[in-house]
């Protein structure tokens, strides 16, 4: 619980500023059968640094670290929107894009465990050569097209939800029941804690870290649909340029330490929230957008001082605290979101 | 099991292989092309390779020694951004003279990587997060400047742009050529001859030995970072001296061009081993790659990402059976 303390508090200290430039913020309306509102734009804007976010986690937790969604982000979205401009049908044109995001999971995933590179240089790979692919499958253009099915999984609406929250909601659903109800998180958790004791306790370290890298990739791809379905069109170039870094950034906001060996799923969301929510600030409180990163920085700077040990024990002069097990807390949190 | 033999048949020793085996890269690259393409096989087009990635050699010196210490910098690119921003605006604006903004902005820079050093040291918060950081400050200070891009008319800039250095038999290389040179050839000599060169290896190498031997190892991750601020810093100037422009997109996406150019070189990533020459040819097959691809014609930009991405495999692929050997 504690470890999602200084998360919320900024979260709550964002929220009330925007109420204090703009009354109506905490107003939430139905309108022609949609839900309207500033809380709901953030949900809406932030469900793919969400998604993405979610993928990140766990491979964070295995102590490894993926750079190469914001890649994936753009292929995927890519490779629908030409199938569908070539006249696929919607299904043929996700399930090509899932299939191709996983594999590519499957390869940041064989690299780390099947050849053992490190894991920013692995993914660093798919990152620099993924953003060719992403353009050569658009052939450098940008693809609009025009399929009012697709438009629903980004932009569109369901039971008045936006369905990009309802996607989010049911992978965070998923993505719970298998890490905290299964034991899953455990082994997730163990690998990132020590790989070759896991191993040697009978744990398929390999299977498990290739796992999480398609799983972070799959992420990516259902968060690259949700951007081009939005649009309605495909930018290979800029598509997802830097959520990989907003995505670390909301791991890391959240609490999960990029050592590995532990993650909170309730602190990757407000993680992502509080970028979001920092965003939004930014343009409701009439701060120039420019200076959106400006501000991402010290906010940054801020949460990663806060939750340093070594900075809280000169600063405070007070040891950190001890390790508390963990996962029973955060449940209780990740219920009450 | 294989490289081990091709060493000792060799008779290199195994810490100089990933350098050679990019420099074999490098001119099968340079002969490749010579056969392919009319005018591709003369002294200019490595000369051109070097002129139109000064910026990029100054910077991926800084990163090489970031890299030795184990650690990263992500905060490059949008260092460099930010030194063409400011040097532009101060000279248009308020018209400063070039000999006030250079020493300015390599001040600027090197306090950016000294602030960033520092809280990486003193708070132990991992370089990539510490870094990133910098990189969304600085590059959120270059907006904050302006979102246009500005112009550079001031004559010493200009003069430096349009400079030609003739060398023997036409060739020639532009004074960032030069300024590269020398910045290259100072850090190999402080990296490979000096007792901090030798602490940024033993660093990277174990932190906890170099500790226990009793080097100041705080103190050299903090330098690393300075240096590699500065680094930054003069490439940025270097940059504003080829673009003759300020502009916050500048150097989008160039710490990745960085790390691979540092990468290719035969450094390793996980600290303690690599050289600064290694990374020249990096940076060297980075450029030549972009050349033959102008070279080429019909294919299209993209292909240098994915021609990079290939690459980078290829040697981090190689740089793990060598760390895989030296361990065993």
């Amino acid at each position: 619980m504690r470890r999602l303390l200084w998360p919320v508090v900024v979260l709550v200290l964002l929220l009330a500023l925007n109420v204090f430039f703009s009354p109506g913020f905490f107003s939430i309306q139905v309108r022609d059968g949609h839900l309207y509102g500033s809380l709901i734009d953030i949900l809406r804007f932030g469900a793919p640094l969400i998604l993405v976010s979610l993928g990140m986690t766990l491979v964070i937790a295995t102590g490894g670290i993926d750079l190469s969604v914001g890649s994936v982000v753009a292929i995927s979205g890519a490779l629908a929107c030409l199938q569908i401009s070539q006249g696929a049908s919607l299904f043929t044109a996700v399930a090509l894009a899932l299939g191709l995001s996983l594999v590519l999971g499957a390869w940041n995933g064989f690299l780390v465990a099947g050849i053992g590179i490190q894991p920013i240089i692995a993914t660093l790979i798919l990152m620099v050569a993924g953003r060719g692919l992403a353009q050569l499958i658009t052939d450098g253009q940008i693809i609009t097209v025009n399929s009012p099915a697709y438009k629903v999984i980004g932009g569109g609406y369901w039971l008045t939800v936006p369905f990009g929250i309802l996607i989010v909601l049911a992978v965070l659903a998923v993505t719970a029941f298998l890490t905290r109800r299964l034991a899953l998180g455990m082994l997730i958790e163990s690998v990132g804690g020590n790989a070759e004791a896991s191993r040697l306790a009978g744990i398929r370290a390999r299977g498990i870290i290739i796992m999480v890298y398609a799983f972070a990739a799959l992420c990516a791809g259902v968060a690259g649909l949700m951007i081009s379905s939005n649009v309605s069109s495909a930018d290979g170039n800029n598509a997802g340029l830097w959520i990989e870094l907003d995505a670390i950034l909301a791991v890391v906001i959240g609490g999960t330490a990029l050592s590995g060996g532990r993650f909170s799923l309730g602190g990757t969301v407000l993680g992502a929230l509080i970028i979001q929510t920092l965003t939004t600030t930014i343009y409701s409180i009439g701060v120039p957008p420019e200076t959106t990163l400006l501000f991402k920085a010290l906010v940054v700077t801020a949460v990663c001082l806060i939750q340093s040990p070594s900075f809280r024990a000169k600063a405070l002069r007070r040891r950190g605290r001890a390790a508390v097990p963990g996962p029973a807390s955060e449940e209780k949190v990740r219920v009450s979101l | 099991m294989s490289t081990l033999t091709l060493g000792g048949r060799t008779a290199v020793p195994a810490k100089y292989l990933p350098v050679l085996v990019t420099g074999c890269l490098f001119v099968a690259m340079f002969a490749v092309g010579g056969f392919r393409y009319e005018g591709f096989a003369s002294g200019q087009v490595i000369l051109n390779v070097f002129i139109d990635n000064a910026f990029l050699l100054v910077v991926a010196v800084g990163m090489t020694f970031v890299i030795l210490t184990g650690g990263i910098d992500l905060s490059v690119g949008s260092v460099v951004a930010l030194s063409t921003m400011i040097s532009a605006s101060l000279m248009e604006g308020p018209g400063w003279p070039p000999y006030l903004v250079i020493p300015l902005v390599l001040a600027i820079g090197s306090g950016l990587g000294l602030v960033m050093g520092y809280i990486v040291h003193a708070f132990d918060i991992q370089p990539f997060i510490v870094t990133l950081a910098g990189m969304f400050l600085a590059r959120g200070l270059c907006y904050t400047i302006g979102t246009d891009s500005i112009p550079i008319r001031d004559p010493t800039f200009t003069a430096f742009a349009q400079t030609r250095i003739d060398l023997f038999a036409d060739l020639w290389i532009s004074p960032s050529v030069v300024i590269a040179v020398v910045v290259v050839v100072v850090a190999a000599y402080v990296l490979h001859y000096t007792r901090f060169g030798r602490s940024v290896y033993a660093a990277g190498g174990s932190e906890q030995s170099a500790l226990l031997m009793g080097l100041p190892v705080g103190r050299t991750k903090i330098t690393v970072y300075t240096v590699s601020g500065f680094c930054s810093a003069l490439g940025g100037v270097l940059l504003s001296f080829y673009m003759l422009s300020g502009y916050g997109l500048h150097a989008a996406g160039m710490e990745l061009d960085a790390i691979a150019a540092v990468v290719i070189g035969g450094t390793l990533l996980t600290g303690g081993s690599g050289f600064l020459f290694g990374t020249v040819l990096g940076v060297l097959v980075l450029g030549l790659i972009q050349t033959i691809i102008i070279f080429e014609g019909t294919l299209l930009s993209w292909w240098t990402k994915i021609f990079i991405g290939m690459l980078l495999f290829v040697f981090i692929l190689l740089q793990r059976l060598f760390s895989a050997r030296s361990r065993r």
